[in-house]
């Protein structure tokens, strides 16, 4: 066992018996690191991976959630039977998506457009859909929050970052193992030479179908988890652009394309985020805005001075390289 | 519906489309020349509404006479943050540039919001309730003269890049980077003032749509995506394109407003972005 595999190991152990510590605040806080190192990792297959910018992905968050959440609602559906349901609609409509940008192979700018337009399109297209409540929010039935109930997903905040912490760990080793197979280096072919790529033989619209399709996937699963957690969904909220931009700032401050980044990445900007909450709300004064700007700042500061993210100059530091970062 | 409503409708769709039109022209200039796409139109867009609402609050000077101000000193803005900020990225991948723009367009929306509150705030002229009568039709007098002021606008911006030697030279980046550069170009220079050509027009349409709407924060990433939908539903790089695609968008937005409901007209432009970018992707009006 190398050293990469004990530190990880150790981190996880740490990590399923960090509740035993934690209070209910901090708990929601290690929640909320899980959910965006998970999400992250998710985008990051699509743009880290395989070169694809989505500006978008709040999209496949909304409809997961949607899908999961009306279908338990309406009809009394287990969210295990919903989640299949939400990978369905988000793989369909990321099908969509990249079916109409790759095959006349508009990328960069113009495919994150597109990711853009598809998700307001939704966002104001669900803001009219009266069947999950339009502007007015969609509600699920909240019961007694200390009773444990796995099979419908209702339970104290401990249940979920259970679940985060599953869905962080089931991402992060699918990633891994996407990176080294077959899978993972014609992505990075793709993002590092299309052209080349395609001489070399590979199926440049196929792979990058893929990889959108897997990434929607992922997000669906964050988007049921994001539903049956907050228990309330606004199209305003859920799909908005805005949202979209914070589920890329924990990979690209993290290190884009690398297994480690979207986790790092999210560890501190939701430290950060929180620390600017309680500082704020200790100062007396809660400016909304505020934490939008540091946002924008880390944001700007990151890709000026670390284009490449802060987990690649970590790893070189302590001797990880090898095992945990995507490039050389 | 009695046609003189919907033709009232149709009329002022398209002037505000032409407004809509100078601030893609912006965008478009922009893109064409430096390679740039500015993220942060409709956040710089937003700064020029909130200037000229309180300019006109603390003066009461009529707006139209603050245009040849505003745009110079949106000019001076935009020259600044090509050449500070935008232009250690130019050679940086796509998505860098991006992300850099994204975070000055997040950095200016909230730090409006922190300093003027979430608020709506309008400028009122005192001849904002004038119409013209003109047969059965019913046309607003400042979405008239605004409408105008924006034509002029791109008229002057068209004979800058035309006849002005600064304006060919800029003409020549665009055409040939390499060959601009061997004949002794400043192009980091020339660059940082089609910037600032491109916040100009943004400065000037700010000033106009701030007398026709409210003007509130989260108008700049509405009008960030708003550009972009119309620069590339006109063809990105194409002046036509994005005058033509900014009355599209503003007909189809008021019209949508009519036939479905107000909240869902920009459903409506963004059905069409997705169109035109599967089945047109080089714009409506730009050859491939």
């Amino acid at each position: 066992m190398n050293r990469s595999v004990v530190a990880l190991l150790v981190l996880l152990a740490a990590l399923l018996a960090l509740p035993l510590a934690l209070d209910r605040y901090l708990l929601s806080v290690m929640i909320l690191i899980l959910y965006f190192a998970y999400v992250g990792q998710a985008w990051n297959v699509m743009m880290g991976f395989a070169g694809q910018l989505s500006l978008g992905h709040a999209l496949f968050v909304g409809l997961g959630a949607y899908t999961a959440a009306a279908l338990f609602q309406h009809f009394a559906i287990v969210p295990w039977v919903g989640m299949l349901a939400a990978i369905v609609v988000c793989v369909v409509m990321g099908s969509i998506i990249g079916w109409l940008a790759f095959r006349f192979g508009i990328g960069g700018t113009y495919f994150a457009l597109l990711t853009i337009a598809f998700a307001e399109f939704t966002r104001i297209g669900f803001e009219h859909f009266g069947w999950v409540g339009g502007t007015g929010g969609f509600f699920l039935r909240v019961t007694q929050q200390d009773h444990v109930d796995v099979v419908h997903l209702r339970g104290p905040p401990i249940l979920f970052y259970y679940l985060a912490l599953a869905l962080a760990v089931i991402g992060f080793v699918l990633c891994w193992a996407m990176l080294r197979g077959r899978l993972g280096f014609y992505f990075r072919a793709i993002r590092d030479n299309e052209e080349a790529a395609r001489a070399a033989g590979v199926n440049v619209f196929r792979y990058k179908m893929y990889a959108v399709q897997i990434s929607a996937a992922m997000t669906a699963l964050a988007g049921v988890f994001f539903a049956f957690y907050y228990n309330n969904l606004f199209p305003e909220q859920i799909f908005h652009i805005s949202r979209s931009i914070e589920i890329i700032l924990a990979p690209i401050i993290g290190g884009i394309g690398t297994l480690f980044g979207p986790v790092l990445g999210a560890a501190l900007l939701t430290l950060l985020s929180e620390g600017i909450n309680q500082a704020l709300s200790m100062a007396g004064h809660e400016v909304p805005g505020v934490k939008q700007i540091l946002y924008g700042v880390a944001l700007g500061a990151a890709i000026m001075f670390m284009p490449n993210g802060i987990w690649p100059v970590i790893a070189r530091k302590f001797g990880f390289r090898r095992a945990v970062t995507a490039d050389d | 519906m009695p046609i003189e409503a919907i033709a009232n409708i149709v009329i002022s769709g398209l002037l505000t489309g032409l407004i809509y039109g100078l601030m893609a022209l912006g965008l478009s200039v922009i893109y064409g020349v430096v390679r740039i796409v500015n993220f942060a139109h409709g956040e710089l867009m937003a700064v020029a509404m909130y200037a000229t609402v309180f300019a006109f609050a603390a003066t009461g000077v009529d707006p139209l006479w603050m245009l040849v101000p505003m745009a110079f000193v949106f000019f001076g803005i935009g020259y600044i943050l090509q050449r500070g900020v935008i232009n250690p990225f130019i050679d940086r991948p796509e998505h860098s540039q991006f992300i850099l723009l994204l975070a000055v367009a997040l950095v200016v929306v909230n730090l409006l919001l922190v300093a003027f509150g979430p608020d709506a705030r309008s400028v009122q002229v005192d001849y904002a309730l004038d119409s013209y009568e003109i047969g059965p039709l019913l046309i607003d007098k400042v979405r008239l003269i605004c409408a105008g002021v924006a034509l002029v606008a791109c008229a002057i911006l068209f004979a800058i890049f035309r006849y002005t030697s600064f304006g060919k030279a800029i003409r020549a980046c665009a055409d040939n980077l390499l060959g601009a550069q061997v004949v002794g170009l400043n192009v980091e220079h020339l660059y940082a003032l089609t910037f600032g050509l491109g916040t100009a027009c943004v400065g000037v349409a700010g000033t106009l749509l701030s007398m026709l709407v409210d003007v509130t924060p989260g108008l700049g990433p509405a009008y960030t995506l708003l550009a972009f939908v119309i620069v590339i539903i006109g063809g990105l790089g194409s002046i036509v394109g994005a005058l033509a695609g900014g009355v599209l968008i503003g007909v189809s937005e008021s019209v949508a407003g009519l036939l479905i409901t107000p909240s869902a007209k920009s459903m409506f432009s963004f059905a069409l972005l997705i169109l035109v970018l599967a089945f047109r992707p080089q714009g409506l009006f730009r050859a491939r």
